[in-house]
């Protein structure tokens, strides 16, 4: 009597796990399907630009590359002063935001007072929220006359310093090289800066309370145990920082100066990839457009490049700790 | 309840009438291109849909999308801030004709010099754009200003640095008028400019005239007067000074030699006339000569007729100018010659 209960049970159980088997497996394609979803996406996104560019791409060959001359009527492109501009005003950026992001991440996480922390964690992350558009039209409208005003003072101040000072001379007006950095920090500042308070706070209590009961200091502490326990995190937070001030667009474009030139001065107007695409594109007809593009391309190799070197860094910090 | 109800019944109308509508409505065509018309051609839009019934749709997407569009044959008419050549117009069937008139201006802000005060010839101004004239006080510009109190300091060279129509004729004249400018620059919707910094759009130029003190552009001159931009008067082709205005683009478009020009394909800067201004544009449209939709084709010229009649006082609220009548009855007998209405 007793039995046949049992049996069906494990019939029952049998079934069960003969669905949740096929449900498991229709779940692990689908899971995948999303995922090469992206990695097709991608991959169309990347070859639709080489194709769009092939007409430069192949007939300008290495000369788009090195070349800084930008000439839609006489159809001769190089990539050289954009992608220039592009680089420089996102090294400024990093320059600016990493130690800045750090100093706030790191109030939030272990000065600041508990009641203090909510508010401004909140404040970073609408600073994040921003359109570009409005950055632009701030930067166009209250930035630009603010630097044209203190860079005649910039200019006196470092530009009498031998060799470095050359980065520093130049007229103020208030637009380049140096102002669109300066508000591309501020726009990658909230992303890097909420992924450091966020990694920060997972360095458990007793790992600090550890090394300041051993009577660290607070920078000692900060140095030498909750960034080495976070550092890829972080790392990670600084380079989805790079990736939006690479491909940033409009509030770049309203502060850069549009100028294809490549100046030693950081206070002269340069131009970025994405600007010049943004700039051109709606007028730009046959060899201008293909031109454009396949500064579209470029602008995927640079980023995918600077993510490859990342990952690079990473890996070397992870097989020296290892050692 | 109750709101819920009388909301109900509202859209139940709204819905009813926009049927009818539909129903009443004879045709709804579309058009794409040029930002620089878009403006006058969605006020001649709704003062023609409430006259006639028929609407037009016009996607301001920019000039190049506009001739995309219009091969492509997925609108009724292209517009375009550059006239398309024979070659092009004969491969697709396309015929093309001017719509309206606008002027271009050199917008500047000088320390101690009143706007419409300074003076300046097309060489002057195309060796201030080759950055060959690099102060306010150069000899040349002191030349055309007798009397005007010029400072000693460097011209900061305002362009855009977007594509467009604007920039097209402000560098065709500087072309016309300037072999150096012809040779080193040349003329485009985009340019490699030998001096300055690039604003985006109108705004981002005027932005830039503002803030930056000794500086110099060009912008349209509709954008100049809405936004009280000071502004240059230039000598024209004909040695006279002349002031920016209606009556000075109107000139320019009557004195240019448009019965040589086949298909209107003609920029008129520099034109010769004695009251000419100097930096004076057109815009074209675009439509096929046999259209795969004769009935859309026709309620485009009828909406560009009316435009010519009726939307002048529309086009000169806007700042813009109408055609003068010598080119609209030109224009009446080309539609004659070589559309099938």
């Amino acid at each position: 009597m007793s039995s046949i209960p049992a049996t069906i049970a494990t019939e029952n159980a049998d079934r069960r796990s003969r669905v949740d088997a096929r449900h498991d497996v229709w779940f692990r394609r689908l899971l995948k399907v999303c995922a090469l979803l992206v990695l097709a996406a991608l991959l169309g996104a990347a070859l639709s630009t080489l194709w769009g560019g092939r007409e430069v791409l192949l007939g300008h060959g290495l000369h788009f590359l090195t070349s800084d001359a930008w000439n839609p009527v006489t159809n001769d492109y190089g990539a050289w002063a954009p992608i220039f501009g592009t680089l420089v005003t996102s090294l400024i950026a990093l320059i600016l935001a990493v130690p800045t992001a750090f100093g706030i991440a790191l109030f939030l996480t272990e000065i600041a007072p508990a009641w203090l922390r909510g508010p401004v964690a909140m404040a970073i992350e609408l600073l994040a929220s921003i359109p570009s558009i409005i950055y632009g039209m701030w930067g166009l409208f209250v930035f630009v006359p603010f630097m044209a005003s203190i860079e005649p003072g910039l200019s006196e101040m470092l530009g009498r310093i031998p060799l470095f000072g050359k980065l520093f001379q130049g007229p103020p007006i208030g637009l380049g090289l140096l102002t669109a950095g300066i508000v591309l920090a501020v726009m990658i500042l909230p992303f890097i800066c909420s992924v450091m308070r966020e990694v920060f706070q997972t360095v458990p209590n007793r790992l600090k309370e550890s090394s300041y009961a051993l009577g660290s200091t607070t920078w000692e502490v900060v140095w030498d145990i909750v960034l080495p326990y976070t550092r890829s995190a972080v790392i990670g937070g600084i380079f989805l920082g790079l990736g939006r001030a690479l491909g940033e667009t409009m509030a770049v474009t309203f502060v850069l100066g549009n100028a294809y030139d490549i100046t030693a001065s950081l206070l002269m107007p340069g131009t970025s990839i994405s600007s010049s695409i943004a700039n051109e594109f709606n007028e730009a007809v046959g060899t201008h457009r293909s031109a454009l593009i396949a500064l579209g391309f470029l602008l995927f190799v640079v980023t995918f490049v600077v993510l490859l070197v990342s990952r690079l860094m990473l890996r070397q910090l992870a097989r020296r700790e290892g050692a | 309840m109750f709101n819920l109800k009388s909301i109900g019944i509202y859209v139940a109308a709204i819905a009813a009438a926009t049927l009818l509508g539909t129903a009443a409505h004879a045709t709804d065509i579309t058009g794409a291109g040029s930002s620089f018309v878009y403006p006058v051609i969605s006020k001649w839009s709704a003062a023609y849909a409430a006259k006639t019934g028929n609407r037009v749709n016009y996607q301001s997407i920019g000039s190049g999308g506009g001739i995309a569009q219009i091969e492509g044959g997925t609108v009724d008419f292209g517009a375009s801030d550059k006239p398309l050549d024979a070659a092009t117009l004969a491969k697709f069937g396309f015929g093309q004709f001017p719509d309206v008139i606008g002027g271009i201006v050199p917008a500047f802000k000088v320390e101690g010099v009143a706007p419409g005060k300074l003076v300046l010839d097309g060489a002057t101004l195309a060796n201030i754009f080759l950055g060959k004239i690099t102060h306010w006080n150069d000899p040349a510009i002191a030349k055309l200003n007798p009397g005007l109190k010029l400072p000693d300091a460097k011209i900061n060279v305002v362009h855009r640095s977007d594509g467009s129509g604007t920039t097209f004729n402000f560098t065709d004249y500087l072309s016309k008028v300037s072999t150096e400018w012809k040779a080193k620059v040349g003329e485009g919707t985009a340019v490699t400019w030998p001096t300055g910094i690039g604003g985006k759009g109108n705004e981002g130029v005027s932005a830039y005239i503002r803030q930056i003190p000794n500086s110099i552009g060009y912008v349209e001159y509709a954008y100049a007067v809405q936004n009280h931009l000071g502004y240059a008067r230039m000598k024209n082709a004909a040695g006279q000074v002349v002031q920016p205005d209606a009556a000075s683009f109107q000139a320019a478009a009557a004195t240019a030699d448009w019965a040589n020009a086949k298909n209107f394909d003609l920029l008129i800067t520099n034109a010769p006339g004695a009251k000419a201004w100097p930096i004076t544009a057109t815009s074209w449209v675009i439509m096929y000569k046999q259209p795969k939709n004769a009935t859309h084709s026709k309620v485009a010229l009828d909406f560009f007729r009316y435009a010519y009649t009726d939307g002048k006082s529309a086009a000169a609220a806007l700042d813009y100018v109408p055609l003068p009548q010598s080119l609209v009855k030109q224009i009446e007998a080309y539609w004659k010659a070589e559309f099938k209405q």
